[in-house]
């Protein structure tokens, strides 16, 4: 039981890296039609900004959790405002690629500045240690990166359902040909909303570097497994990015206890049995695919 | 939408090319593609000739499935590196001659294919490309979990290169490469004749319009896994002679970026043209051995800066330039007289 409690802590810890990052794909994906391969390596970035920020001006974690989104979010738009808006006009799979060799270049790229071993992150003491919850001994951390994640995610859903800017953005990610139709002008937060993807990406970079090893290559995975996560919960839907996030986390740990050799094997597993039952995903609409 | 194939050709160009070169055209072309194959390990070092060969098969077998069916796979390494492994386990145990031990390959990538392909066909677009890269990263994760019988982190060591006896293509680059060119030839060849065959022209048909193709009374997922498991066959025929041409396999083999690695040759050559993806493996491998012979260790750099540089500019690639550019010309003047 003690086992179980400490499994499903880890795995919704882990969840909350893939939920956040995914909710930034998801959001991506509804307003631009992009399915954004350079993920991973702004949940990258987001992590190394945080070693370098830390390293050099002495940056605490807290403010890092958000100057460093902040900064992700400026240099999204950037990258749409260069690159990805040119392929707009054309078959998603563009930009897919474009930003699949925007990915090689950004990971090499910092490889040979900060060099192959990861870089150090020393947590914040207030975030160190266990916490007793029924006689089990829980990372403080975890739980953290869990609120974290929960708040951001339940923040997100706020902004979705009881703003305009979120409706928008909202119907042009559920039924975009309505919401063309209905007069709504989409274009004009297609910038921004990258943006905010990205910077949720980034986001979630942040809350891993004092967990994992922050190297040029700590995406490389991510972003393979976020895949396996949108197409679990349905691309084209927000609510199916973030229980998708948490459901592959809770595999993941799941799967490294009790079946170590299988553990990553089994995301893709799950998948494959959810395309089989469910083309469109657990949350996705068969109308929405492309 | 325009489709990711058929993006850069207009729909009368599309035609052209259908009618494509005149036969003698063709004929040249052939004549020039065969003196440069068997010419290539005089002018080049000749395990990176063998590595341009075997690249350039991977790339005309993914442009098979992608310009003339609009599938993008993003996970044809699981063929390339699974036909890689298989090939080397095949050699290492049964001592067979290395073209038995590459069939050997070819047919494990074939029978590979078959779910990934079932359960990947049912998604078209974007979502094919993920569900294919899904796939592929899973077998990458098994290969490195099955340690005893891949190597794992260390790969497949001590593949060899079985051929008869014959000890000059046993053990010199050189001559092993002119008995290893029949299989990459043979490759191109079927790939050439299922794009040139009834079966190639419902493909095309599919990839312009699959409603249509359904409607037309084409059972439109089972051209596409059937193409799709012929695909996975070409790349594990050139996957297992990289491995015997290497004499070991390593994991990246099974890599997503080895899947895009391949789809960069072919957006680079041109999508669609076969040739392309011939020109695009040849400027790629010689890219990355200058780049590595010269000490340089940032391939992803250079190879990322050239594929979103062709993406946004340059989207016919280099054969699909030339060939509008020479379409057009000819339509001119043709309109002339």
């Amino acid at each position: 039981m003690n086992a179980v409690l400490q499994y499903t802590v880890q795995g919704l810890a882990a969840g909350s890296f893939y939920a956040l990052a995914a909710l930034g794909l998801a959001v991506i994906f509804g307003v631009l039609g992009v399915v954004n391969f350079a993920h991973g390596a702004f949940y990258m970035l987001g992590a190394v900004a945080a070693a370098v920020l830390l390293d050099t001006v002495g940056m605490s974690l807290w403010l890092a959790l958000i100057v460093v989104p902040l900064l992700m979010l400026v240099f999204g738009m950037l990258v749409e405002r260069l690159l990805v808006q040119w392929l707009l006009p054309l078959d998603p799979l563009y930009n897919l690629l474009l930003t699949f060799g925007l990915t090689l270049l950004l990971v090499d790229l910092v490889k040979r500045r900060y060099g192959v071993s990861g870089l150090p992150y020393e947590r914040p003491s207030a975030l160190d240690g266990r916490v007793q919850v029924g006689g089990v001994g829980l990372p403080i951390y975890q739980l953290f990166v869990i609120g974290v994640a929960l708040l951001v995610c339940l923040g997100v859903w706020l902004l979705m359902t009881r703003t305009r800017v979120g409706m928008i953005v909202r119907a042009a990610t559920e039924r975009p040909e309505l919401a063309g139709a209905l007069g709504i002008n989409v274009g004009r937060w297609v910038t921004p909303v990258f943006g905010f993807g990205v910077a949720l990406a980034g986001l979630a970079g942040v809350l891993a570097a004092p967990f994992r090893a922050i190297t040029a290559e700590m995406g490389s995975d991510f972003i393979i497994i976020l895949f396996a996560v949108v197409v679990i919960g349905g691309l084209g839907s927000i609510v199916g990015a973030v229980v998708g996030g948490f459901l592959v986390g809770l595999v993941e740990a799941f799967g490294q206890a009790y079946a170590p050799t299988f553990a990553q094997v089994l995301i893709f597993v799950l998948m494959a049995v959810v395309v089989l039952a469910r083309p469109a995903g657990l949350f996705g609409r068969e109308e929405a695919t492309a | 939408m325009t489709s990711i194939a058929t993006a850069g050709a207009s729909v009368s160009e599309q035609h052209a090319a259908i009618a494509g070169a005149r036969p003698w055209q063709r004929l040249v072309l052939l004549g020039i593609g065969l003196v440069v194959a068997l010419g290539l390990p005089w002018f080049v070092y000749p395990p990176v000739a063998m590595d341009i060969a075997a690249w350039a098969l991977f790339a005309v077998a993914l442009d098979l499935l992608l310009g003339y069916c609009g599938l993008l796979s993003f996970g044809h390494a699981a063929f390339w590196g699974g036909s890689a492994y298989a090939t080397g386990l095949v050699a290492i145990h049964l001592g067979v001659p290395f073209p038995v031990a590459v069939l050997g390959g070819a047919l494990f990538a074939m029978v590979l294919a078959v779910p990934i392909g079932y359960l990947s066909v049912k998604r078209s677009g974007i979502y094919f490309a993920m569900v294919t890269l899904a796939f592929a990263q899973m077998l990458f994760f098994i290969a490195n979990q099955a340690s005893s019988l891949t190597g794992g982190e260390n790969g497949l060591q001590g593949v060899p290169r079985s051929f008869f006896g014959i000890e000059a293509v046993e053990t010199d680059s050189f001559f092993f490469y002119y008995a290893a060119l029949p299989i990459i030839l043979l490759g191109m060849w079927a790939a050439w004749r299922i794009v040139h065959s009834p079966f190639g022209r419902v493909l095309v048909a599919i990839r312009d319009n699959a409603p249509r193709a359904r409607a037309l009374g084409y059972d439109v997922e089972r051209y596409k896994l059937i193409v799709f498991v012929l695909s996975a066959g070409l790349s594990g025929l050139a996957g297992g002679v990289f491995a015997v041409s290497h004499g070991f396999v390593a994991l990246p083999e099974l890599h997503w970026a080895t899947s895009g690695e391949v789809v960069l040759m072919t957006v680079l050559g041109g999508i669609g043209t076969l040739w392309g993806g011939v020109i695009g493996a040849g400027l790629i491998v010689m890219l990355a051995d200058y780049l590595a012979s010269s000490g340089f260790d940032g391939i992803g750099i250079v190879t990322g800066g050239v594929f979103v540089t062709v993406v946004l500019l340059f989207r016919r690639g280099i054969w699909g330039t030339a060939r509008h550019l020479y379409l057009m010309r000819r339509s001119a003047s043709r309109a002339r007289r």
